[in-house]
């Protein structure tokens, strides 16, 4: 899986690209993992370029979550969630257990 | 228009079965949402047929139809692994805490939730058989 990060003061930004699904969940659940076994618990998912995402992904995102939330330690924000996948993700509930922001600016910020 | 392919059942095959699938959702005259929808059905219900019907990877194929009619778009999905037939589509739990959650679950309602028609069957030979149809909208139409 392709993906560019990017270190903030307070948080890191990652940044997938492409579609995301059960043929690649596993991919960015590793990346992502990466991140938190280093403790950095303040993470911000740039999804500008991710154009689909199956419920595979969004569980990854959920496991990812409660590990950054645990000990009130951090947290994974959303930034720029493409209309359809946000419909989806609200469908199921689970667009209740992210913040979704419209620019990288107020997500960094947010920290 | 009825067209047929056969793919492995493996992670690595969804993004062909997508593919397929969306060229033939947009040769039916289906809107971009739509056609998401359609795509996110069919990605669902692979994964299904994978993780609970063959249980794993390599243990089959998946043989995926698209008629395109006027009404829309029909996928059937064909599987040979465990008889499936849900006899209720489980809701996502409403308010649940962050903690509580567990992995998996949510295909099957989101099947449901994307397209306009589902059916399941077992089929002696055939197998599994999951046919979804997706409507063109006259209201979707128009604004096109």
């Amino acid at each position: 899986m392709e993906l560019t990060t990017t270190q903030y003061k307070r948080c890191d930004l990652i940044k997938p690209v492409g579609r995301i699904d059960g043929s690649n969940a596993s991919d960015l659940e590793k990346l992502l993992t990466q991140f938190t076994d280093e403790s950095k618990f303040k993470l911000v998912l740039d999804m500008s370029d991710v154009n689909f995402m199956s419920s595979a992904g969004w569980w990854v995102l959920i496991r990812i979550q409660k590990v950054c939330k645990r000990y009130k330690r951090g947290e994974l924000v959303l930034v720029n969630v493409d209309e359809r996948i946000r419909g989806s993700l609200d469908l199921v509930g689970m667009g209740s257990y992210f913040k979704i922001f419209d620019d990288i600016t107020a997500a960094v910020g947010s920290f | 228009m009825v067209r047929t392919v056969k793919f492995p059942g493996r992670y690595d095959a969804l993004p062909k079965i997508s593919n397929f699938v969306v060229d033939a959702a947009r040769e039916a005259g289906l809107t971009d949402s739509q056609v998401y929808a359609v795509d996110l059905a069919v990605d669902e219900a692979c994964t299904n047929i994978i993780d609970h019907a063959y249980g794993g990877e390599d243990m089959g194929e998946i043989q995926c139809t698209c008629n395109i009619s006027e009404e829309g778009l029909t996928v059937t999905l064909c599987d040979k692994g465990r008889p499936f037939k849900p006899v209720k589509i489980p809701a996502p739990k409403e308010n649940a805490r962050l903690k509580d959650l567990k992995s998996g679950g949510a295909g099957l309602f989101l099947i449901h939730k994307m397209m306009d028609k589902v059916n399941y069957d077992f089929i002696k030979g055939l197998g599994n058989v999951l046919t979804m149809t997706k409507l063109k909208s006259t209201k979707e139409v128009r604004e096109n």
